[in-house]
């Protein structure tokens, strides 16, 4: 009877996070929709609490106080620049509680009094799989997404890590995880109640643990900046696989269910990343591709093939655009890390002031994490109905009087539509070049995350304005309000 | 196992159909608020510290009690921080 209510609650609470995540489906309900995943999860939380009858010792409150502060406090804190690492971090939190769950786990079969806290069951050939399943992707989850955290928040270097046999070792260690899987499957159902280290489940399960901690960490660092997006939404994904395994552990379906909804989630916004690059979820694996660029860097004007550029100054880039009929604006990392968004809406709105159509092109992989640049621009206040996927605007740049690129680079660069040689050719990019005229803001003539010269600076309809973003669009307000 | 396995290929196939349809726009917010369900486990952690009787499982149990505690909290509140912000145009 208990079970039968419990299972009818994770059915609710099960029900509410689908419903909860269609509701993401529109910028309208999505709001609402988080809150009914969160009350789903009050629902499952409530259930095993109080109609399973857990002893709740102080300590059980202690954790969730402690934890609900800590979690609470950063997300009252977290600046919307840093969000791409807060994920991250939330991503680790998240393997890290199922390792620890399924290490809990063998911890109870291992008990002197297992018998009464299994109900007499002893850990089997199933139980073995499932836990050091949970343990492995739980840990790589966990390294992995702090390793991501360092690079986004610039802890550690976002240029790719990679030295000599690096594949090798990763592959040594996968040979190590199964082994020490079989050595876990051999030793399951018999244990020395003597010893706990000495037990070869419990020295399976650590080593386990260290693998998987070696090879996340061996997994995300030689992945540079500018494919972070893959890496994040790969993590995300991770951290649901890895909370479906604990359900399996536990043979808990409210575990399952959440963890394989996660799991979709993240494994489709991976897929989508990486079409948007053209580029395979192995390609991007394997690494050593772009590292953080666009830092200090002379400014030059000629490229090595000596091609010019026209260098353009705040008050000319004004009356373009306060004449102009239509304006896209193209956001890249370039505008989060100069903190330009604010800047950049302002600049919408007088332009909007002076009857110019006003809209946002923004590319799937721009920024450091799946949307990165629609959160950003939503901070500063700019209207989500101004805001255009790739494939809805790319037609409307021909009738564009000025695209206005603002720290995006790869993501316009018309050399991956025919030049074969090219490391980008292929990824879908926007049409920049089809504009009537257009200006790109940037600090210096340094190449972008490929590593690659970009052909738009090049084309003599295109003007370059140097400088700090935030800088250049704050002149240009200026310029515009004189007019 | 086979009744689980059932569960989780239809619960992935529900949530590929679902996500598939959120819009770009809301990418950020659809990893943080998933993110959040992830944190799930919290009612692994529950069960786990729950069951007193070896302090081993316990302490164990805690820590993943607090880490998953951090995520589901920290996870819906900031995803509410953010879609508070996306706003149409007045």
């Amino acid at each position: 009877m208990k079970q039968n209510i419990i299972d009818i609650a994770y059915l609710v609470s099960a029900i509410m996070f689908i419903y909860g995540l269609k509701r993401l489906q529109s910028p309208a309900t999505a709001r609402k929709g988080n809150q009914l995943a969160a009350m789903g999860m009050l629902v499952a939380v409530a259930a095993t609490l109080f109609v399973q009858q857990i002893l709740t010792p102080a300590q059980m409150l202690i954790g969730v106080v402690v934890g609900g502060g800590f979690g609470a406090i950063l997300a009252k804190r977290v600046e919307m620049t840093g969000m791409p690492e807060l994920v991250a971090a939330f991503n680790g939190f998240g393997g890290a509680a199922s390792a620890l769950v399924a290490g809990a786990e063998i911890a109870r079969f291992l008990a002197p009094n297992a018998a009464d806290l299994m109900g007499g069951a002893v850990m089997g050939g199933i139980d073995a799989i499932t836990i050091s399943l949970s343990i492995l992707i739980g840990m790589v989850t966990f390294t992995g997404s702090f390793v991501a955290f360092g690079k986004l928040s610039g802890r550690i270097s976002g240029n790719p890590v990679i030295f000599p046999g690096l594949r090798v070792i990763s592959i040594l260690f996968m040979l190590g995880a199964i082994a020490s899987m079989v050595y876990m499957e051999m030793g399951a159902g018999d244990f020395s109640v003597a010893g706990f280290v000495s037990d070869p489940v419990v020295q399976a399960a650590l080593a386990i643990a260290v693998i998987g901690a070696v090879l996340g960490i061996l997994l995300v660092i030689p992945i540079g900046g500018a494919d972070m997006p893959v890496v994040v939404a790969l993590l995300n994904s991770y951290s649901g696989l890895a909370a479906a395994a604990t359900g399996f552990v536990l043979d808990n379906t409210a575990l399952i269910v959440s963890g394989a909804l996660v799991g979709a989630s993240g494994l489709i916004l991976t897929n989508i990343m990486c079409e948007a690059m053209n580029r395979s979820l192995f390609n991007v694996l394997i690494g050593g591709f772009g590292g953080d660029s666009d830092g200090a860097g002379p400014a030059g004007a000629v490229s090595a093939e000596g091609l010019t550029v026209n260098s353009t100054s705040a008050d000319d880039v004004a009356i373009l655009l306060s004449y102009a009929s239509k304006v896209i604006f193209v956001p890249g990392y370039g505008m989060a890390v100069a903190q330009a968004q604010h800047a950049v809406r302002e600049l919408a709105e007088e332009l909007a002031k002076k009857d110019v159509e006003v809209k946002f092109a923004v590319h799937p992989v721009a920024g450091r994490m799946p949307g990165h640049m629609n959160v950003l621009l939503a901070e500063a206040n700019v209207p989500y109905d101004q805001l255009f996927e790739m494939d809805e605007i790319n037609g409307e740049f021909e009738t564009t009087d000025v695209a206005v690129v603002i720290g995006a680079n790869d993501v316009v660069n018309p050399a991956a539509r025919h030049d074969k040689a090219s490391p980008i050719f292929g990824m879908p990019i926007l049409n920049v070049d089809h504009a009537a005229t257009s200006i790109v803001l940037k600090r210096s003539m340094r190449p972008g995350y490929a590593g690659i010269d970009n052909e738009l600076f090049y084309n003599t309809n295109n003007q370059m304005l140097f400088g700090d973003a935030k800088d250049s669009i704050t002149n240009v307000i200026n310029e515009v309000k004189a007019l | 196992m086979l009744t689980n396995l059932i569960v989780f290929i239809l619960a992935s196939i529900i949530g590929s159909e679902v996500i598939s349809k959120v819009p770009q726009t809301l990418h950020t917010p659809l990893m943080s608020g998933s993110n959040a369900i992830s944190g799930i486990t919290i009612v692994g952690a529950l069960v786990v510290a729950g069951m007193v009787g070896d302090p081993w499982a316990m302490y164990v149990g805690m820590a993943a009690l607090i880490f998953a505690t951090t995520n589901v909290v920290g996870g819906f509140m900031v995803t509410d921080r953010m879609l508070q912000m996306f706003k149409k145009k007045e």
